[in-house]
């Protein structure tokens, strides 16, 4: 709201029409949740989630996102200021290719990995034979869960950097920093709001993440069965407990949801989106 | 709202053209039987569209359960079915076993796995399915009777997954359905290699078949199940080296 130029009543500037799809979309969005949050039997929630399988998979869940969030830091900062201050040919194609995971359905981002990563693959086979082979492995499920979240990383990153312009970094430059001291002193903080507000997303999406990390990973308690997986597993034999997970992953999903606003982080991300590099 | 219950009048019950439309719900095991007898169905009865769902069989008592559209529903064992069949709110014919299958060892080539043995030691990498999932618990059973304990590197959600998963050399062993070895086999005969096990035989799987007798095109499920039990669909079975009930 505070960086919106004109806010007026609904009724001056949006037809009718409009604010009622509107109330429709919003009621899409949020009832189905609201449902299955209905359908939760909350009074016995802390034994069903506290089962030897859902904790195994929640821990997992959990320190694999984490550690793909750092992942995603790492590569994403670079490849961010490189896409944001820098001009070479192939430039817009490298920005599309490294949004692709965002649009690519998660199987398909699965299958790619498998076909590089694999033991069959370019990379995997030289791994395999190294003994570094990750088939199977919880470093695959790190692999896949950076694979898909890293554009998120990125396009934030990169919006706040646009936002932000190169000015700072230039008079650092101008008073004799080197380059390397200017990206710690001056730029990274500059878009520190921005960077926390892409790691959470990086991190939601890894936690969510099932498609991708089935394919690629596998699914074994306590290895590759991320909460996700579990849940889809357990949703026939014991569909309360499934439940109960969901609603675990609803609360870390609307924790990080309302961290990430308040960071700015969507803000960063809805400049990239809004205004590719031509 | 009108918007989407249109979309899901023209997506259920029947087609555009008035023909009438019939949801099968069948095994992973299943698919390519289900996908001939489907299409002999629909030639000796013109203007019906039979719409297959095929998944693994946890995956599609969960969708019944939940309201699915589903006619006639097919899973690859009777623990599976009965989760449908015990549903209060669910009223379904009797289930009719339609077939059986054992499970098989399946190896990715240049594997060195000679046994069931060999498939189950650490160092292998063995993948098979979840327990709760039909052929899982026939892996379960098969190492039983072998007397080994399994250490797979991933259990799956459908048998159809641990397939994959071994002919494309990822996994070095996996346990599927004597049938989806030979239909591999049949596609490909250098994709995987069949290991016997003696003990296979001896952990028998059977195939129920129920019509959900809530659905409005109850009487065609009922015509699906004859052809599927009958002699076209025993043929069919039968040359996908499914077993008699």
């Amino acid at each position: 709201m505070r960086r919106s130029p004109v806010t007026a009543p609904v009724g001056d500037v949006v037809p009718g029409w409009v604010a009622a799809v509107a109330v429709v979309g919003a009621t899409f969005v949020v009832v189905p949740v609201v449902v299955l949050g209905a359908r939760a039997d909350w009074a016995h929630l802390p034994t069903l989630v506290t089962g030897a399988a859902a904790l195994d998979a929640l821990g997992l869940s959990l320190w694999t996102a984490v550690a793909s969030t750092l992942a995603c830091v790492a590569l994403g900062v670079p490849l961010a200021l490189v896409l944001a201050r820098t001009s070479f040919p192939g430039h817009g194609t490298l920005r599309a290719v490294v949004l692709l995971p965002l649009v690519l359905p998660p199987v398909v981002s699965g299958l790619a990995l498998l076909a590089t990563l694999g033991r069959r693959g370019p990379v995997g086979g030289l791994l395999d034979d190294l003994g570094l082979g990750v088939a199977f492995t919880t470093t695959a499920v790190v692999i896949a869960h950076t694979y898909v979240s890293l554009p998120f990383l990125v396009l934030s990153v990169e919006g706040a950097l646009r936002v932000a312009g190169a000015r700072g970094e230039l008079a650092a430059a101008t008073l004799g920093a080197s380059a390397n001291r200017t990206f710690w002193v001056v730029t990274l903080p500059a878009v520190a709001p921005a960077l926390a507000g892409g790691a959470l997303l990086a991190f939601a999406r890894s936690l969510g993440e099932f498609g991708a990390t089935l394919t690629f990973a596998g699914s074994l308690q306590g290895v590759t069965r991320t909460l996700p997986i579990e849940i889809y597993l357990l949703r026939e034999t014991d569909p309360d407990a499934a439940v109960a997970l969901s609603m675990l992953l609803v609360v870390a999903a609307l924790v990080v949801v309302t961290a990430v606003h308040s960071a700015g982080g969507t803000r960063g991300l809805r400049t990239a989106l809004g205004r590719p590099r031509g | 709202m009108v918007l989407l219950a249109a979309g899901c009048g023209a997506a259920g019950g029947a087609d555009g053209d008035g023909g009438r439309v019939l949801d099968v719900l069948a095994a992973a095991s299943l698919g390519t039987v289900f996908e001939q007898v489907a299409a002999d169905f629909e030639a000796e009865h013109p203007g019906v569209r039979v719409r297959l769902s095929v998944a693994g069989s946890p995956d599609l008592v969960a969708q019944v359960v939940e309201g699915a559209p589903a006619d006639v529903l097919a899973t690859a064992d009777e623990a599976t079915m009965a989760r449908v069949t015990s549903d209060p709110t669910l009223e379904t014919s009797p289930p009719e076993a339609f077939a059986t299958n054992t499970p098989a060892l399946v190896v990715a080539p240049g594997a060195r796995v000679a046994s069931l043995a060999d498939a189950a030691r650490p160092g292998t990498r063995l993948v098979v399915c979840a327990p709760a999932v039909p052929c899982g618990d026939a892996a379960l059973r098969l190492a039983d009777g072998a007397g080994v304990t399994l250490h797979p590197v991933s259990e799956e959600l459908q048998v159809t997954d641990v397939l994959a998963k071994v002919a494309s050399g990822e996994a070095d062993a996996g346990v599927v359905y004597s049938t989806d070895a030979a239909a591999a086999l049949a596609r490909d005969p250098g994709s995987v290699r069949v290991v016997d096990v003696p003990e296979a035989a001896g952990v028998v799987n059977r195939y129920p078949v129920v019509v959900l007798e809530g659905s409005p095109e109850a009487d065609l499920a009922h015509a699906f199940v004859d052809a599927l039990t009958g002699p076209p669909g025993r043929a069919a079975l039968a040359e996908a080296g499914f077993g008699a009930p």
